[in-house]
């Protein structure tokens, strides 16, 4: 029953903040939702025994990928945006494929003759402790199995910097006087 | 845990409001941050079935679609900021160069 | 023979699922809800605290005396700061985001407090049990204390605060780096991550981390003293260039939030490296088993001398509402002495001692750590913005990876190739300190060129 209520804590915060993150006319607000968001999948991570992706997801995340978000934010600060004439039914039919897209979801889970997941022996459905230990777990596959992947993550991450720096930094002025 | 569905239904979810986010909002920061959202619904289905089948690569398929997340923001992020040291606007509509 | 009190409470309780699933749910987790509110409540007493002995410390090194009027040398002045902070106006400014300024300190103390819910004070006072991934949850949650920083700054509308919070999160992630990379290499030595498991990995190895990876120990004090924004690297919230940084437009209990915040980080980041690096709730020489019995009475009979020392005091002072005061503080002493030293005469409670003295020494080493943050902070100049995010990131962060590969060979020696331990940590921190030397030369080589280029004399008028 604690699952059950961690599960819906975590799962109403989520979509939650995801709604006021698309509707909110301040980015710097749509910013402090999506960090509520991402706090709440982290949970969510938790929850389903994922510890060492827990913490990856807080310290990556919220504490690098959003750190970005908020600096950039604050250095493109701009005053509220001048309502110019613009396709407003844009909106709408954005609006009307998604609840399209919805819809159909809903009918696919209606009409199967079993819920997606029902049936599924859950293997790992014993306390956490006796789990194997999931750092380790995945540190063995990560540094075994899918060492090519790590090494190619590395590999993206550094032309990542590089490629974030030269575009970022300004220009200098060469003319003068 | 809870039983498959509601967390199918939860990375449902979050993944329609991500697109929401990106169909709809003029800020290209915040349709940034609505791409985001879509890669965290996307983690917690992988997370799911990694539990589901005591199989670990879901995890770690997470783990490396979290590093490509940061990659992915911070040249979203640097290219944001160089349009804007151009073109001083923000918004998805006023980028139209390639209209013909 | 059931009292109707207990009857009555029992039918109560039994009335509902929810009510047995709650009592259920308090009677497997009553330590640890116990423990969790014990520290929410002293967290920021004890912070509290802390500031007046940072303040007296700080008049001792500068030849005063520090807070003396309120209470007994000055032992009644939190409570008289916190009474204050209390009760001042809240002025918000006008054009403040109203939501995110009340919201931002509140994340900064959030943030502190939750990562101390993993830590272990002591083998048996902690509120998580032993999770998989200890240390990495404490510095994880501990560091989102830079929204707190980064949401305040912008909230209050102000361009001191603002710059003072860009300033202290490119600082706080710069050395948040350093500071990770400098602790994996105390990984590296204990073989995983819960904490428990750290504390007996430098109990079965017979020696605390510090001696096996002194240079990782600095790089992380180092580190540790930058992300807690305290001097030598509080630029953004010195008060000589940035008014009060991030915390300027701040006033009453906001502020003591942010300030509690810090000084609870304080508390994290010393507890971190005292795990890490010294030992945890070892005594100091914990193999040499004559010492067991010395040692284990040492903290009993400290309190108690502190007792002594508070009776002594008491009959000094002049007035009687302050000698009441000392004489109370006395009769606590003597109190937590007993308690110390009942296991040791009542035989059943035997097992209490290791979980008292351990909890005695962490807070022991605990207190050094943050005597030499103090310390450090009255002793050094402040270092200017480009010169920390230069230390940071030219000079700390590859010292703490190449201090990963020294030790990683190092233990290769010694475990794999059968050589003496200490030979192989002496040669190994003697090439990373040739590295170092190496760092500062060349910083040393850039600050040289940086001011020669400058020496072409501007013309100000120019274009």
């Amino acid at each position: 029953m604690l699952d059950s209520i961690f599960f819906y804590f975590f799962a109403g915060v989520a979509v939650l903040s995801a709604g006021l993150m698309v509707t909110r006319r301040n980015a710097l607000h749509s910013a402090v939702c999506l960090v509520a968001t991402l706090l709440a999948i982290a949970g969510i991570f938790l929850q389903l025994r994922a510890e060492f992706l827990f913490i990856t997801q807080i310290i990556l995340y919220v504490g690098g990928i959003m750190v970005l978000f908020i600096f950039v934010i604050m250095l493109v600060r701009l005053d509220a945006p001048i309502h110019q004439i613009r396709f407003r039914l844009q909106r709408f039919v954005a609006v009307l494929v998604i609840l399209a897209l919805a819809f159909e979801g809903v009918v696919i889970l209606l009409l199967a003759r079993k819920l997606p997941g029902e049936g599924l022996l859950i293997q790992g459905s014993a306390p956490a402790d006796k789990l194997p230990p999931n750092s380790e777990a995945l540190a063995k596959s990560l540094f075994s199995d899918y060492l090519l992947p790590f090494e190619i993550a590395s590999v993206l991450l550094l032309v990542a910097m590089v490629g974030a720096v030269v575009m970022a930094k300004s220009r200098k002025r060469t003319s003068e006087s | 845990m809870m039983s498959p569905i509601h967390y199918l239904c939860l990375s449902f979810a979050l993944f329609l409001i991500g697109c929401i986010g990106v169909v709809t909002r003029r800020n290209v920061i915040v349709v940034l941050m609505s791409i985001e959202l879509i890669l965290n619904a996307v983690n917690i289905n992988l997370v799911l079935f990694s539990r589901i089948f005591g199989d670990v690569a879901g995890q770690v398929f997470a783990l490396f679609i979290i590093a490509d997340a940061a990659a992915e923001a911070a040249i979203g992020l640097g290219i944001i900021i160089a349009y804007f040291r151009n073109r001083e606007t923000l918004l998805a509509d006023e980028m139209d160069l390639l209209k013909w | 023979m059931s009292h109707p009190v207990t009857q009555a409470l029992g039918c109560v309780l039994s009335i509902s699922p929810t009510m047995q699933a709650v009592v259920a749910f308090l009677k497997t987790w009553w330590v640890e809800l116990v423990c969790g509110v014990v520290i929410v409540a002293a967290v920021p007493l004890v912070a509290g605290y802390v500031v007046l002995v940072e303040r007296k410390l700080m008049a001792d090194m500068q030849a005063r005396l520090g807070p003396m009027r309120v209470g007994p040398h000055g032992l009644l002045q939190p409570i008289a700061d916190a009474v204050k902070l209390l009760i001042k106006e809240d002025i918000i400014p006008r054009d403040a985001d109203a939501f995110i300024f009340w919201f931002a300190p509140v994340i900064s103390m959030v943030a502190a407090l939750t990562s101390m819910g993993a830590i272990y004070f002591g083998p048996a006072f902690r509120v998580a049990q032993d999770i998989n991934i200890g240390i990495l949850f404490v510095i994880g949650v501990s560091s989102l204390g830079f929204l707190g920083i980064i949401l305040g700054g912008w909230a209050s509308n102000s361009h001191y605060s603002i710059m003072g919070a860009l300033r202290s999160t490119a600082q706080l992630v710069s050395y948040e780096t350093a500071g990770g990379l400098a602790i994996i290499s105390a990984l590296l030595l204990s073989g995983s991550l819960k904490i428990r498991a750290i504390v007996d990995a430098q109990s079965d190895q017979h020696v605390w981390f510090l001696f096996l990876a002194p240079v990782a120990f600095f790089t992380y004090l180092v580190a540790s003293i930058a992300e807690t924004n305290r001097a030598p690297f509080d630029l953004p919230e010195a008060e000589s260039e940035l008014v009060a940084g991030y915390m300027t437009e701040y006033s009453g209990f906001r502020w003591a939030l942010y300030f509690l915040g810090e000084y609870a980080n304080m508390i994290v980041v010393a507890s971190v490296a005292t795990t890490l690096f010294l030992g945890g709730w070892l005594r100091p020489f914990s193999n040499v088993r004559w010492l067991d019995i010395p040692m284990g009475v040492l903290p009993a009979l400290l309190i108690a001398a502190l007792g002594v020392y508070c009776i002594y005091r008491a009959g000094k002072q002049p007035v009687k509402v302050q000698l009441g005061f000392m004489w109370v503080v006395a009769l606590c002493c003597f109190g937590v002495a007993v308690i110390y030293l009942v296991p040791w005469l009542v035989a059943p409670l035997r097992f209490a001692i290791p979980g008292l003295n351990g909890a005695f020494w962490f807070l022991f080493k605990v207190a050094v750590y943050i005597y030499v943050f103090m310390w450090l902070r009255f002793t050094l100049p402040r270092y200017r913005f480009d010169q920390l995010m230069h230390l940071g990131w030219y000079i700390l962060i590859p010292l703490a990876i190449v201090n990963i590969f020294s030790v990683g060979i190092a233990m290769f020696l010694s475990l794999e190739l059968g050589w003496n331990r200490w030979l192989a940590v002496m040669l190994t921190t003697a090439f990373t300190l040739a590295v170092s030397l190496l760092l500062v030369r060349l910083h040393d080589k850039h600050a040289s060129a940086a001011s020669s280029t400058s020496a072409v004399p501007s013309d100000s008028y120019a274009g």
